[in-house]
């Protein structure tokens, strides 16, 4: 088990590296995610009410947009040099390789959420730090889910020619379910409502469909990837 | 002992059948020569043996993946991370006791010690080649796959590779090369397998014969060289 999480960390720390240095997807995504939130800004004014109901939607929008753009890169970047076939090829449990994979973007991804928050709280005169616990647990739960749905149909598409079209089209009607939760939860957030009630129904739906999905994905790695 | 065993082996690319019956086996401290034309399945057997491709039909038995390694047509190195990163990161995929000292001492041996924490993509061609020989070699693997491996290197790669191959067979490693350079492998080579169309067309030791008149192989027993 030590020996798999080594190995985990060292493909999350090698693919966080590469990134890192060629800032390819990472530079690509927060310019996106800052210019979509910016433009949103002129449509909508920010003094109005209603701009905080729809805050929570237009942040994940913007969200998963962007992390399409990083998930896309996840085993597109062992295309160069062939080098996802001497991954295959080694002794590197496929899990290991996955989940290591999964880690990276989850960190890449809430690096842009983090950069991401404060500009939308500026365009859009939103308080967004009220419940801190509660937004961070949201953000981590469906990154985390966008982290491992996208991975997988990364690993899915990595031979294809269109991956770069097919990979959102494959990824955005499975993220519908966590994305439902994610906004609904992020809305009540923000608009500093207590969460609780009926709300925890959402919070359940995410823990459950991270759990899923997780489990899904580790069990199909092998599959998927040897062709 | 028998490391290497390919018994029945058939691979259909829809229905076409790249691969038919094919049986092999490969002792300990000996190398085949996996020969053939373009398309006769020479890179499709690898391709199995290496655990990238599934066999439809058939069994495959081979060392422990710890003990094996595979270059492909492409160098299978990261151009963002540094000499000494690549093979400290494979080091530690392939269990190397001491990641950080094997990977210095095979940058000596590659000539690469200089250039360690440069990042390969500032490498010349020679370069990378020599990094990815190093990554083959780091872990004294027991079983090398190499699948045209001369192809498209240096003088000086060659021979470097030349040299690690004999030192591996000499420490008891088993390789299966496959190649287009005939001369080269059939020095090397204690056994031929020749391919065509999927199917063995020869399979058996090299003999003299066949290095001092490295064309004749095909001529008696099929296919084009």
């Amino acid at each position: 088990m030590i020996r798999f999480l080594k190995l985990t960390m060292a493909v999350a720390g090698k693919d966080i590296r590469s990134e890192w240095r060629t800032k390819e997807s990472l530079n690509a995504s927060i310019a996106f995610s800052i210019v979509v939130l910016l433009l949103f800004s002129f449509a909508f004014d920010p003094a109005s009410e209603s701009t905080k109901e729809f805050a929570g939607g237009l942040l994940w929008l913007v969200f998963m947009f962007a992390g399409a753009l990083i998930v896309n890169r996840s085993f597109a970047r062992e295309l160069p040099n062939d080098c996802l076939d001497v991954l295959i090829a080694s002794p590197l449990p496929m899990a290991a390789l996955f989940l290591g994979k999964a880690i990276a973007c989850f960190t890449l991804l809430m690096v842009i959420e983090l950069i991401s928050l404060p500009v939308f709280g500026i365009f859009y005169d939103i308080t967004w730090w009220n419940q801190p616990g509660w937004l961070m647990l949201i953000l981590t739960m469906t990154t985390w889910a966008m982290s491992v749905v996208g991975t997988l149909f990364s690993a899915l598409t990595v031979n294809l020619r269109l991956r770069e079209l097919m990979l959102p089209m494959l990824l955005y009607p499975m993220l519908i379910p966590a994305l439902m939760a994610a906004i609904q939860l992020t809305t009540v957030v923000l608009t500093t409502d207590p969460v609780g009630g009926d709300n925890y129904t959402w919070v359940k739906l995410l823990v459950g469909f991270d759990i899923i999905f997780t489990s899904l994905s580790l069990a199909l790695v092998d599959f998927v990837l040897v062709r | 002992m028998v490391p290497v065993s390919v018994e029945n082996v058939w691979k259909y690319f829809g229905d076409y059948p790249a691969l038919r019956e094919v049986n092999f086996t490969l002792e300990s401290a000996s190398c085949l020569a996996l020969l053939g034309r373009n398309g006769a399945g020479k890179t499709t057997i690898l391709r199995i043996l290496a655990g990238l491709s599934t066999a439809s039909k058939g069994e495959v038995k081979l060392p422990d993946r710890r003990r094996t390694a595979y270059l492909g047509h492409n160098i299978g190195i990261y151009d963002e991370l540094s000499a000494l990163e690549n093979l400290k990161l494979f080091g530690r995929f392939y269990e190397v006791e001491n990641p950080v000292s094997s990977a210095s001492k095979w940058l000596e041996r590659v000539s690469l010690a200089h250039v360690a924490d440069a990042p390969a993509r500032e490498f010349s061609r020679g370069m990378r080649q020599r990094l990815a020989l190093a990554r083959v070699f780091l872990h004294e693997p027991e079983m090398l796959l190499l699948d045209e491996p001369f192809t498209s290197l240096d003088d000086r790669a060659i021979a470097l590779l030349q040299d690690l191959m004999r030192e591996a067979k000499q420490r008891g490693a088993s390789i299966i090369l496959s190649t287009h350079q005939l001369r080269e492998a059939l020095e090397l080579a204690t056994k031929v397998v020749l391919l065509n169309r999927g199917q063995i067309a020869y399979c058996g030791p090299r003999t003299q014969a066949m290095v001092d008149d490295p064309a004749a192989l095909y001529r008696d027993h099929g296919g084009e060289a």
